[in-house]
């Protein structure tokens, strides 16, 4: 009986696997009937995994970015070119020598529950984020004091310049809190995060944990009509296939980054309703990098980094692993978010096997009759399915320069653990979200003082050149833009020829909507903004 | 288990199932004490935790906003000084709050409790049933025609995974045909009340217990057969044909009733199991049930969460196991407990 009991426990425990899906289990789902028709008014999206809170000001996952911005509002929005434009700020000022900002706020709003939006809710929230959120210490490292003049004028007090705090300002980034029902001590337990009260177009209705979020119209909102959505849903559907089938169905509406697979994207042209979009997601460009280990041997030697770069080919990175989703980048500064700073340069190890076989050879790493140069092993990135599937193009290219790879792919907690605290790798396949500027999304990959073993998506290289620490420094407090694109150029000059790590493609996020939604993509952070824009439109 | 046959004792002596009760219960709380303390080490040894998932999650950190969630999460201090913290909390039947989803783990845990109920026990039960006609029908023409089809049947019900036989259910009912909905457990937005509701409901669950139940019918169907099998070789048996009683009481009253008792004994054990373990057909179906809580928990080192959800478990089993004892009981007058 026991070892009946066993084999049965076993049988089922093995029939709980998770595998991939048939192709054609994706294919042919055409004109079935929506199990949730979106009612007239009713805006459903999808979103996966579940955020897991719905306040985005200490945990910044993409999910909880996403729901918290339809409630909580930031100061300013930014246009696609990322040029601030308001939302509870309405003007601002900067003082020449960028160490004071003076906010004019918007009069006349009102919180969810029925207070009066003031100068002091603003004040309150930009020290909140200071202290809680993960890039608070950078963002806000040198805010002295966030003060209200009078009930509509914020007024901070930097002690050094900090020339991208006004593109850290939008509601996902830094959300406005109402300070009459939050401590500055006790923020993280607050049940608000879970049932957000704030100032923007929707207002949160109610969270069936595991199945869905309600939104319903704000009917108060400062922008009078908007939005023209009644209710906006967010379902939770943890399974890609099942994302598919909804979108084809017309159960699901619109859905961000890259919703379903990216192979299926060619074939929604079956689907008359559906409709693609790559727009809005400007403010934080993921770039994908190889990152070495400086501290192994063998990544020490230059030869050997240049001839990685030289045995892979960026535009097979985009075709293969992001099936066309990417732009190819030499620069790990994302030309299409940072026009101005990006350095636009030839690839100094362009695509060639020969030319990185000779380098193996001249490093001390002969071919030996058939057998490996030597062995790797390459830990990918869990959060984004590209960044594993760059991996595995990697072990393939590196093999046919004579260096067996083995590719590790371990859960979020493992990897962080792994690469950052443990330094237990050769290489990983990274995705860095640079963010609304260099200074805080990329600085922390290359800047010597960020190596630190106990904070994840830090300096995972231990790169340290006193040269790259300066201009790095320089351009972290330059006021004058042009001057300080210059600093980002002279870094990005050295890091192209360097490489530390490499840079191979910028990720281009799909957004897959159905074409009677409108108006989700007018600023640069999509579905991530506060969505005040959205409605319905006729096809 | 804790039963023992004895062929010596026949009639019912009073006060048969108090006592297996109140013993099992006994026996009860040594167990999930060492469940605890074991499990909360264990999960110590696993690298990374949740503030790791959270700066992670969130593209970045800073070591003071990841010392500030660790202090305010209770993730400081010794291994002892916290397990002691942990069941000082449970002492005071508190669960603690889930750093992840910054909730109480209780009000996570019962909010997905009873859709994992209504799902595992559904679709066990449908298993045990179709598993049971099929097995007996088996066990009656055993090698015979109709004992070959069903045994083709329950083999490629064993064989092939339950995901793949939930995306199958969704392609031909939700897709093709439209007859029923092919994701979450209720239909999202709208106030149902009476009928509707208890109707909305139903239809959601078809699928995802039709799915569940697949490979389980396999396993008590092939089980069924297996002890009527041998049951129908016993004596009394014989002496029930002998007397001239009809097959099908034979079959029904002497035989199945019998052959029950490995059925029931499985069957707590998957009850147990799959109530954090149908995180498949969870996930398929979009289903909000305790297993895709589990993983989650798993996967993002929210352990608190995950320790409430092993307790649950590890009451449940206890509680599964007695019933399963005291139906035994029932079954079968000449078990008795010691």
């Amino acid at each position: 009986m026991t070892s009946t009991r066993r084999r049965f426990l076993q049988q089922s425990s093995a029939a709980t696997v998770l595998a991939g899906v048939p192709a054609w289990a994706l294919l042919g789902a055409t004109d079935a009937l929506a199990q949730v028709t979106s009612t007239e008014g009713t805006l459903t999206a999808v979103m996966n995994p579940e955020p897991p809170v719905l306040v985005s000001f200490a945990n910044t996952a993409g999910t909880s970015v996403t729901t918290s911005s339809k409630v909580l509002e930031g100061l300013l929005e930014y246009s696609h070119d990322l040029t601030p434009r308001p939302q509870l700020a309405t003007s601002w000022t900067v003082s020449p020598d960028g160490l004071e900002y003076v906010f004019k706020l918007r009069e006349g709003v009102r919180w969810h529950d029925g207070q009066a939006f003031t100068a002091a809710d603003a004040a309150f929230s930009l020290q909140l984020a200071k202290r809680y959120h993960p890039r608070g210490t950078v963002t806000f490292a040198h805010l002295e004091a966030a003060e209200a003049v009078d009930a509509h004028t914020l007024r901070l007090k930097l002690a050094r310049p900090a020339p991208y705090l006004l593109l850290a300002l939008s509601a996902g980034e830094t959300p406005i809190l109402p300070s009459h029902r939050y401590t500055l001590d006790n923020a993280l337990k607050n049940p608000l995060n879970a049932a957000p009260v704030g100032t923007g177009p929707f207002r949160f209705r109610q969270w069936e944990r595991g199945s869905h979020i309600i939104y319903e119209r704000n009917p108060d909102y400062w922008q009078p009509g908007k939005p023209a959505v009644a209710t906006l849903v967010f379902r939770i559907v943890p399974d890609i296939a099942a994302r598919l089938n909804g979108f084809q169905n017309k159960s699901l509406d619109i859905g961000e980054s890259s919703p379903i697979p990216l192979s299926e994207v060619p074939n929604l042209g079956k689907y008359p309703h559906l409709a693609t979009s790559t727009n809005g997601y400007q403010d934080n460009a993921t770039m994908v990098i190889l990152e070495f280990n400086l501290e192994r041997e063998v990544f020490r030697k230059l030869e050997v980094r240049q001839a990685i770069a030289h045995a892979l080919s960026r535009e097979q990175v985009k075709r293969i692993a992001f099936y066309g989703y990417a732009i190819p980048s030499v620069s790990p500064v994302s030309a299409a978010s940072f026009p101005r700073f990006h350095l636009d340069v030839q690839d100094p190890y362009p695509y060639s096997v020969e030319t990185a076989n000779r380098l193996l050879d001249a490093a001390g790493y002969p071919r030996k009759a058939g057998a490996n140069r030597f062995d790797l092993t390459i830990h990918a990135n869990p959060f984004n399915e590209g960044f594993k599937r760059t991996a595995h193009f990697i072990r393939s290219a590196l093999a046919r320069v004579g260096i067996n790879v083995t590719v590790r792919e371990l859960d979020p907690g493992s990897y962080t653990r792994t690469v950052y605290a443990e330094r237990a790798f050769d290489f990983t396949v990274s995705g860095v979200s640079t963010m609304f500027d260099p200074t805080v999304g990329l600085q922390r990959v290359y800047y010597s003082k960020a190596f630190n073993p106990q904070v994840p998506w830090s300096n995972a290289n231990r790169y340290q050149n006193p040269e790259v620490d300066r201009l790095l420094e320089a351009a972290a407090v330059e006021p004058d833009p042009a001057k300080r694109a210059d600093f980002f150029k002279q870094f990005q000059a050295i890091v192209v020829r360097e490489i530390p790590s490499i840079a191979l493609v910028q990720v281009q996020s799909v957004t897959v909507y159905n074409k009677r939604v409108g108006g989700f993509d007018r600023t640069a952070s999509g579905l991530r903004g506060n969505l005040a824009d959205v409605h319905f439109t006729d096809v | 288990m804790s039963l023992s046959t004895s062929s010596a004792v026949v009639g019912r002596p009073p006060g048969r199932f108090l006592p297996a009760a109140r013993r099992t219960l006994l026996q009860a709380v040594p167990t999930v004490l060492g469940i605890l303390v074991l499990n909360f080490i264990l999960l110590q040894l696993v690298p990374g935790d949740v503030v790791d998932v959270i700066s992670g999650e969130s593209g970045g950190a800073s070591l003071q906003s990841m010392d500030e969630m660790r202090r305010q999460f209770g993730l400081v201090g010794s291994l002892g000084e916290r397990l002691a913290a942990h069941l000082g909390h449970l002492l005071r039947f508190d669960l603690g709050i889930s750093p992840r989803y910054n909730a109480p783990v209780t009000e996570l845990i019962l909010g997905r409790l009873p859709n994992t109920l209504f799902l595992v026990v559904s679709g066990l039960l449908l298993a045990i049933m179709a598993g049971v006609l099929i097995g007996a029908a088996m066990a009656t023409w055993a090698g015979r025609l109709p004992d070959r089809l069903l045994s083709i049947l329950n083999l490629l019900l064993y064989s092939t995974p339950g995901f793949w036989i939930g995306l199958m259910l969704i392609l031909l009912f939700s897709v093709r045909l439209g007859w029923l909905p092919a994701n979450g457990y209720a239909t999202i937005g709208v106030e149902l009340t009476g009928l509707d509701w208890l109707l909305d409901r139903l239809r959601h669950a078809v699928l995802p217990v039709v799915t569940l139940a697949t490979f389980f019918i396999a396993v008590y169907g092939r089980l069924t057969r297996a002890a009527m099998l041998e049951i129908r070789q016993q004596d009394f048996v014989r002496t029930a044909r002998a007397k001239g009683l009809a097959p099908a009481r034979i079959v029904f009253r002497h035989v199945l009733r019998n052959a029950l008792m490995p059925i029931t004994t499985v069957a707590g054990l998957h009850f147990a199991a799959l109530f954090g373990g149908a995180a498949v057909t969870e996930t398929v179906f979009g289903w909000p049930g305790l297993g895709r809580l589990t993983l989650e928990a798993v996967m993002t080192r929210d352990f608190n969460l995950l320790l409430g959800i092993l307790l649950l478990s590890s009451l449940l089993v206890v509680v599964v196991n007695m019933l399963v004892d005291l139906l035994q009981l029932w079954l079968d007058p000449r078990i008795q407990s010691r």
